[in-house]
C-alpha cells in the first residue's frame, strides 16, 4: 500500500466506476439492488480496514456503527420527518460521536483486550436496538423508511448511492494515503518504535477507530434507505463477523482488497442461501481456510501470482 | 425510613426502588438472585480466564461450549434418561471430548501465531459450532426441568428461597476453592502456573508442555459445559445464547482481570448485583448496567481489578 | 543536558537500577558499559520513558521529564535506537525514515495531505548519510541485518535529536561492519554536534568513540570518568574488565 495511486489502479477504479454507472441499463431490478448492496458492503469493509489493516487492531464489533448510522437515518427520515441532507448529516455525526466515545475506552487497551471490548460494545448497541421498541421497532425491525421522493425510485436511488459511495471511498483513500495514514501504518507495524519517533499511538488508534466508525455509519445509512428499513441483525455479532471476514478475504494489507472481499463474499452468501440456511457454517469454514492458506487475502494472492509471473519472465 | 420509601415511590416514581427499601425479604431475594446468577456466570468465566492464563488465547468459542453444555443436558436429562445430574455429567464429558478435538485439531497450531490470527481462528470455531448446534437441535427453545431433589424451596427464616438456586450459591465458591487448591497445591497446577511464566524453560526441564496445554483447555471447557448444564433449567437452551454469555464473560473477566480466578469470582458477583438490582430499579435496561461498571473499571484500572498491567509506558 | 537523580527500579524482588545519579554533559560522547544484566537497557528504558521508575527523577535540559510517555520525550530532542532491531518490517526503507520525519514535523494528524513524496529530500538525504539510498524501495524487513541496524540509526537521526541514545549500535555486526558503523557514528555526531550516550559490549567501539565512560554493575554506578582513568580503575578491572578478559581468553 505504498505511495501514489498508480496509473493501472486509477484506470481500474475508473473502469469499475463506469461499469457500475452502466448497471441500470440492464433494466433488472434484481441486479440494481444487488450491486447497490455490494457497494454498501464494500464501503463498510473498507472502513473496517482502517482499524485492522492500518492501525493493526481487530474489531469484532464494527457492525455497531453501521447500525447506528442506519437507525439514525431511518428514525430521522421517518419518525421525525427530517429531509434528506440534515438526516444524513446527523446520521454521520452520530456515528462519529458514538465511535468517538467507544474508541476512547477501547483504545485504552490493545490486542485481545481491544477485540473483546469492541465485541462487548457492539452487543450493547444491539441490546439497545433490541430493547428500545418504541424508537427502533425492536425485534420486528424498523420498517417503512420514508425515502425522499426524488430518490424514491430504484434507479435515481442507485445513482445517489453510487455518488455517495464513490465520494466516501475517495475520501477514505486520501485519508489512508495521507501523512496520517502513513503514521498509522507505523503504529500497526511497531507501536513501540512509533512512540519513540514521537507519535502518540493511542491518539492515532483513536482517530483510526473514529474514521472507521464514521464511514461505517455512512454505509449503514444507505443500507437503511435501500432496504426501506433497519433490523437488529445489522447490529448483531454475525454481521460484524461477516464484514471482518470480507476484509480478511480481500486482504487487509491492500486498500482496495476489502472491497473485493466484500463483493466476493456477498455473492457467495447469495449463492449459499440458494442451497442451505447454514451460512455461518460456510462463513466459518471460509475463515478457517483464509487463516490457514490465504493469510494476506485475495489481494495478497494476486500480488504473489504477479510476482511469480514477473520472476518467470 | 418511611420517608425515603415515600420519596422513592412518589417523587422518583420508582416502585422498584420503593419495594427494595420497604420490603427486606424482597431485597434479600434480590441479593440471593444476584449470588446465584453470579456463581453460575463465575463457573463459565473462570474457564475462559483459566485458559487465557495458561494458553494466552482468548477463546471466543467458550460461549458456544456453554451452549453445547446446555443442549446436552436437555438431550440427556430431559429426552433420554430423565436424570438431571447424569445430564450435567454428560455435558462435562461431552465438552471434554470437544475440547480435545478442537485443541489438538486446531488450536495447537496457533500458539506461536499473532494474536489476531488466534482470535480469528477461535471466531471461526464460533461460527461453525453455532450452526452445528442448529443442525443437531434446530431452532426451538427447550425447557429443562429442575432436578427432582431440588424442586422446592428452603425456609431461610426471612423468606423461602428455591433450593436449586441455593445449590448454585454453594457450588460456585466450592469450585473457586477447588480451582485455587488445584493451581496452588497440586503438581499439575504448579506446572500450569510455571507454564504461564516460562514455556521454554519448562520444556527444557523435560515437562510435556503440550499435555499441560491440552489439560488446561479441557478443564476450562468442561467448566463452560457444566456451567451451561447447570444454567439450563432457568436459561432455556436456544440458538444465540452463546453470543450473550460470551459477552457477559468478557465483561466479568475484564472487570476482574484476565487470568485471575478470584478476579472472575469478584467480577461475577459485581455483575450479579448490578444486573439484579438494576432490573428492579430500572426494569428492562438491566443489560446496560454491567457495561457501566465495565466503563468505570476501564477508566481507573484498564487491566481489571485483579489483573496485571499490560507492561510498558507506551 | 541530561540529569538523573536517585533513579531506582525493581522488577518483582530484583533491583535492576539501584539509586543511580548521573549527568550527561553537552557535546560529550558518553559510553555506559557493564556486564550482561548490569541494567544498561533498563536504564535507557527509564530515561526515555518506556518504563516508569519507582523512585528518582530524570531532567532533560533542566526540564523534569520523569514519567512522561516516550512520544513526548522524543519531541524535546531525546532520541534513541534499540539493541534489538526495531523497525517497521512491512514498510519500505524510505517510509521507515519518512514516518519519523512526519512525526517530527507534526504532520501525523494531517488527514488530507498525501504522504507520497512528503519530506522526500530530507528522507533521501538521511538514507544517503547512512548508506541506504540504493535500498530505499525495499521492504525494511527484508534487509540484511547490518543494514537494518543502519536504518535504525537513520530513524533515530530523523528525529533531529540533540541527544542520541544508542543501545548497542554494533551488536551482531561483523568486524568490518562494526568499523564502518563506528566511523559513521563519530562522523555524524561531530557534524551535527550531537550529544551521544551509548551502551556497548565491544571495547574497541567504546574506546573508539567515547570521551567519557560510566561503568554499571548490578544496577549501580561503580566508576565514571575519562577512558584512561576507567581503564586503570582497580575496581573496574576486578569486576568488569577482569571478567571480560577472562571471557575473551576462554573464547
Amino acid at each position: 500500500m505504498t505511495g501514489r495511486m498508480t496509473r493501472p489502479v486509477l484506470a481500474a477504479c475508473l473502469t469499475v466506476l463506469v461499469l457500475l454507472a452502466l448497471v441500470p441499463l440492464l433494466e433488472s431490478n434484481y441486479l440494481i439492488d444487488l450491486f447497490n448492496e455490494i457497494m454498501i458492503y464494500a464501503l463498510f469493509a473498507l472502513s473496517l480496514n482502517v482499524i485492522i489493516g492500518y492501525s493493526g487492531n481487530v474489531s469484532f464489533g464494527h457492525a455497531a456503527y453501521f447500525a447506528i448510522g442506519g437507525y439514525t437515518m431511518a428514525i430521522l427520515l421517518t419518525t421525525y420527518e427530517w429531509s434528506l441532507l440534515p438526516a444524513f448529516a446527523a446520521a454521520v455525526a452520530f456515528s462519529f460521536a458514538c465511535s468517538a466515545v467507544v474508541a476512547y475506552f477501547c483504545t485504552r487497551l490493545t490486542d485481545i483486550y481491544f477485540a473483546m471490548l469492541t465485541l462487548a460494545f457492539s452487543m450493547l448497541v444491539w441490546g439497545v436496538a433490541f430493547k428500545w421498541r418504541s424508537m427502533t421497532g425492536g425485534d420486528d425491525g424498523f420498517v417503512g423508511v420514508d425515502v425522499p421522493a426524488f430518490i424514491a425510485e430504484r434507479v435515481p436511488f442507485y445513482y445517489f448511492s453510487l455518488v455517495v459511495i464513490a465520494t466516501a471511498v475517495a475520501v477514505l483513500w486520501v485519508i489512508c494515503h495521507s501523512a496520517f495514514g502513513r503514521a498509522l501504518l507505523a503504529v500497526r507495524e511497531n507501536p513501540v518504535r512509533a512512540g519513540f519517533v514521537g507519535i502518540n499511538t493511542r491518539l492515532m488508534r483513536w482517530w483510526a477507530f473514529v474514521v472507521a466508525g464514521t464511514f461505517a455509519g455512512i454505509a449503514g445509512s444507505l443500507f437503511a434507505m435501500v432496504h426501506r428499513g433497519m433490523y437488529t441483525e445489522s447490529a448483531f455479532w454475525p454481521e460484524s463477523a461477516t464484514v471482518l471476514i470480507m476484509t480478511l478475504l480481500g486482504g487487509m494489507y491492500s486498500f482496495f482488497g476489502p472491497a473485493i472481499g466484500a463483493a466476493s463474499l456477498f455473492l457467495l452468501e447469495r449463492l449459499t442461501n440458494e442451497y442451505t440456511e447454514y451460512w455461518p457454517l460456510v462463513l466459518g469454514t471460509i475463515l478457517l481456510a483464509i487463516l490457514m492458506f490465504l493469510p494476506e487475502g485475495l489481494a495478497g494472492l494476486a500480488q504473489a501470482v504477479r510476482r511469480q509471473i514477473l520472476r518467470g519472465r | 425510613m418511611d420517608s425515603i420509601v415515600q420519596f422513592a415511590q412518589q417523587d422518583l416514581g420508582n416502585p422498584g426502588l420503593a419495594a427494595l427499601l420497604s420490603n427486606p425479604s424482597f431485597a434479600f431475594i434480590q441479593l440471593m438472585n444476584s449470588f446465584s446468577q453470579a456463581m453460575n456466570l463465575f463457573i463459565i468465566a473462570a474457564g475462559l480466564s483459566l485458559i487465557f492464563g495458561v494458553l494466552r488465547v482468548i477463546n471466543f468459542a467458550h460461549g458456544a461450549f456453554y451452549m453445547f453444555g446446555a443442549y446436552i443436558v436437555y438431550s440427556v436429562a430431559q429426552e433420554w434418561t430423565g436424570n438431571f445430574w447424569l445430564g450435567v455429567a454428560a455435558a462435562g464429558l461431552g465438552l471434554a471430548v470437544m475440547a480435545v478435538v478442537i485443541e489438538r485439531g486446531l488450536f495447537q497450531y496457533i500458539y506461536d501465531k499473532e494474536h489476531l490470527m488466534q482470535l480469528l481462528l477461535t471466531f471461526a470455531v464460533v461460527l461453525i459450532l453455532s450452526d452445528v448446534a442448529k443442525i443437531i437441535w434446530g431452532t426451538d427453545q427447550y425447557s429443562v426441568s429442575y432436578p427432582a431433589s431440588m424442586k422446592g424451596a428452603v425456609d431461610l427464616g426471612v423468606t423461602f428461597y428455591p433450593t436449586y438456586r441455593l445449590f448454585l450459591i454453594v457450588v460456585g465458591p466450592a469450585i473457586a476453592i477447588g480451582l485455587w487448591l488445584f493451581t496452588e497445591r497440586t503438581r499439575f497446577g504448579r506446572l500450569t502456573r510455571a507454564a504461564t511464566q516460562d514455556r521454554e524453560m519448562l520444556s527444557a526441564l523435560g515437562v510435556n508442555v503440550p499435555i499441560i496445554y491440552t489439560g488446561v483447555f479441557i478443564l476450562g471447557s468442561v467448566l463452560a459445559g457444566i456451567g451451561g448444564g447447570l444454567a439450563a433449567p432457568f436459561n432455556s437452551p436456544t440458538p444465540g445464547m452463546d453470543a450473550t454469555i460470551i459477552v457477559d464473560c468478557f465483561v466479568i473477566v475484564i472487570v476482574g482481570g484476565l487470568g485471575s480466578i478470584w478476579g472472575s469470582f469478584i467480577g461475577a458477583i459485581i455483575y450479579g448485583l448490578v444486573f439484579n438490582y438494576g432490573s428492579v430499579i430500572v426494569p428492562n435496561w438491566q443489560d446496560v448496567f454491567p457495561f457501566l461498571i465495565l466503563l468505570a473499571v476501564l477508566l481507573v484500572r484498564p487491566w481489571g481489578l485483579f489483573g496485571k498491567p499490560e507492561g510498558g509506558n507506551a | 543536558m541530561l540529569k538523573i537523580e536517585g533513579l531506582f527500579k525493581q522488577f518483582g524482588g530484583f533491583v535492576a537500577i539501584d539509586d543511580v545519579s548521573f549527568e550527561l554533559l553537552e557535546g560529550e560522547k558518553h559510553a555506559i558499559i557493564g556486564p550482561n544484566g548490569a541494567g544498561k537497557t533498563t536504564f535507557f528504558n527509564l530515561v526515555t520513558g518506556h518504563l516508569l521508575p519507582d523512585r528518582g527523577s530524570v531532567a532533560f535540559q533542566g526540564e523534569d521529564i520523569t514519567g512522561r510517555p516516550p512520544h513526548r520525550i522524543v519531541k524535546l530532542g531525546l532520541a534513541r535506537s534499540f539493541q534489538r532491531i526495531n523497525i517497521y518490517p512491512r514498510m519500505s526503507v524510505f517510509e521507515n525514515v519518512q514516518v519519523a520525519l512526519i512525526a517530527r514535523e507534526r504532520q501525523e494528524f494531517r488527514f488530507f495531505r498525501l504522504a507520497a513524496g512528503l519530506c522526500g529530500p530530507e528522507t533521501n538525504g538521511l538514507l544517503e548519510l547512512v548508506g541506504l539510498d540504493e535500498e530505499a524501495d525495499e521492504l525494511a524487513g527484508e534487509l540484511a541485518y547490518g543494514k537494518q541496524k543502519q536504518l535504525e540509526l537513520a530513524i533515530a537521526l530523523a528525529e533531529n535529536p540533540r541527544v542520541l541514545l544508542l543501545d548497542e549500535p554494533t551488536a551482531g555486526m561483523s568486524p568490518s561492519e562494526t568499523e564502518e558503523a563506528i566511523r559513521l557514528i563519530r562522523e555524524i555526531a561531530d557534524a551535527r554536534g550531537l550529544t551521544l550516550l551509548f551502551t556497548e559490549h565491544d571495547m574497541t567501539v567504546v574506546f573508539g568513540i567515547a570521551d567519557r565512560i560510566t561503568v554499571l554493575h548490578h544496577g549501580e554506578i561503580i566508576a565514571s570518568g575519562a577512558p584512561e582513568a576507567v581503564r586503570s580503575d582497580p575496581v573496574v578491572r576486578q569486576v568488569y574488565l577482569g571478567e571480560e578478559e577472562a571471557a575473551n581468553g576462554a573464547a
